[in-house]
């Protein structure tokens, strides 16, 4: 219950007094509500929960991790645990 | 997609699992709290790639499994009510109350229906204005924002057929019921990234102060798992007690400052009965008495029922770390996915589900 998705805004509109938004799940499309993530703009990535924006994802802090775990692995290549000769 | 396809990269999740090898010299019991992160280590084989000093034992975060028997049977009993239109999600409809479930309550008849979002059940009561329809409000902090909004939007658009059955819990409380009990093996936990996506992660400090154990943000994609144990580990074998975010993209130490408003403004503090684990004081949400006009309880007079729980499964030792499914006897044997005995198997978070269905 708790396997908040991301998805890719694609678009923005009211309804009934809440800011909703068409949101792409790489190709499968669902409504989502944006009240709790009111900066949130087309083409922002958000993890979606129940029908709910909880979270817009840093894509900064997305390639400072990424960048820091494939260190961790390239370490492990260097090492190399044996060579192939 | 992105955000999803980098983060399950084979060589890297490899490479990080290398890296956790490189730094453990000695044994550690880990818990990650949410079935959902239960579910992602069991299916990707995680918990067989870990040296073998690191044990991960399962949390109670599974929302379904922890949701009590008296609250299961309270929402029978308005399902079975003619002229309800009772709305869940849809983990819910499969886990036995006392006796039945709420898709026996819907082969019988009952108008049980399935929803993505709370706010599914909102636009059910503007289209059925001559039908009462109730929402299964269930689940953990991540829940909780879309649960509240269900409600304050019911109130902006006048609704006086729309109230919501609540059953919410919260994790710190669950946690320091497990840290406190003279039982604990937890030495570490992998906290539950969405949960803190909401909530932030300003409330564990003062856990981590108290019980002088490490807690790091984790998601849910293989390599932010594995990212989780190796921030955990490293804490660990530096014997240094911190609450660290390994899910950064998502997470911030504040969290989501609108979620957390409306959650206070409808919800305050109560005390919970887990099921499979008893009362844990000031666990849980429920409605402010001023949204009283929207509790289905007071609504619909199933405040005075009060079920006991059978003790026939080990659900309550699975969920709070003490026991893994295997060692439960009836695993695999009287209780299958297909007939389970518990919440923990009937669950699709449920630790002895992600055991059975992968093979442990």
């Amino acid at each position: 219950m708790c396997l908040g998705v991301p998805g890719k805004i694609v678009e923005i509109n009211d309804k009934s007094g809440l800011k909703m938004a068409r949101v792409d799940f790489g190709g499968l499309f669902r409504e989502a509500c944006l009240d709790y993530v009111p900066e949130a703009q087309v083409g922002d990535y958000c993890v979606i929960h129940v029908g709910f924006a909880i979270s817009i994802l840093s894509e900064s802090e997305a390639m400072e991790t990424l960048d820091l775990l494939k260190q961790i692995a390239d370490i492990e290549e260097e090492l190399g645990p044996e060579p192939t000769s | 997609m992105k955000y999803v396809t980098e983060y399950r990269d084979a060589a890297l999740v490899k490479g990080v699992i290398e890296e956790i090898h490189r730094t453990v010299t000695r044994p550690w019991t880990l818990m990650e709290i949410c079935g959902g992160q239960t579910h992602a280590i069991v299916r990707h084989g995680i918990d067989q790639l870990l040296p073998k000093e690191i044990e991960l034992v399962h949390g109670p975060g599974c929302p379904v499994c922890v949701t009590p028997l008296e609250l299961i049977d309270k929402a029978l009993a308005i399902a079975s009510q003619p002229n309800v239109i009772f709305c869940s999600y849809g983990d819910m409809l499969r886990v036995p109350g006392s006796g039945r479930d709420l898709f026996s309550v819907k082969a019988q008849g009952g108008d049980v229906r399935v929803v993505y979002s709370p706010l599914d059940a909102v636009a059910l009561a503007q289209k059925n204005p001559d039908k009462q329809v109730v929402f299964f409000a269930i689940g953990f902090e991540t829940t909780a924002p879309a649960n509240v909004m269900s409600v304050l939007q019911a109130q902006r658009l006048g609704l006086t057929n729309f109230s919501v059955l609540v059953s919410h819990v919260r994790v710190p409380p669950a946690m320091s019921a497990i840290l406190g009990s003279p039982h604990n093996r937890v030495q570490g936990f992998l906290l539950a990234g969405h949960v803190n996506a909401v909530m932030g992660y300003h409330e564990y400090p003062p856990l981590m102060e108290q019980f002088q154990i490490p807690m790091v943000v984790t998601g849910f994609e293989p390599l932010d798992i594995v990212q989780g144990i190796l921030k955990t580990a490293q804490l660990l074998e530096a014997g240094k007690v911190e609450v660290a975010n390994a899910y950064q993209r998502a997470v911030t130490f504040d969290g989501l400052k609108p979620a957390q408003a409306a959650i206070e403004k409808v919800f305050c503090e109560c005390d919970r009965t887990w099921r499979g684990i008893g009362m844990i004081p000031m666990s849980g949400w429920c409605l402010r008495p001023e949204f009283d006009s929207f509790n289905a309880e007071k609504r619909f007079n199933v405040g005075d029922i009060h079920t006991e729980e059978s003790s026939l499964c080990i659900a309550g030792q699975i969920l709070q770390g003490l026991k893994k499914p295997h060692d439960c006897p009836a695993f695999g044997k009287e209780c299958t996915t297909e007939n389970p005995l518990g919440a923990t198997m009937v669950s699709s978070e449920g630790a002895c589900a992600a055991y059975y269905k992968y093979g442990r």
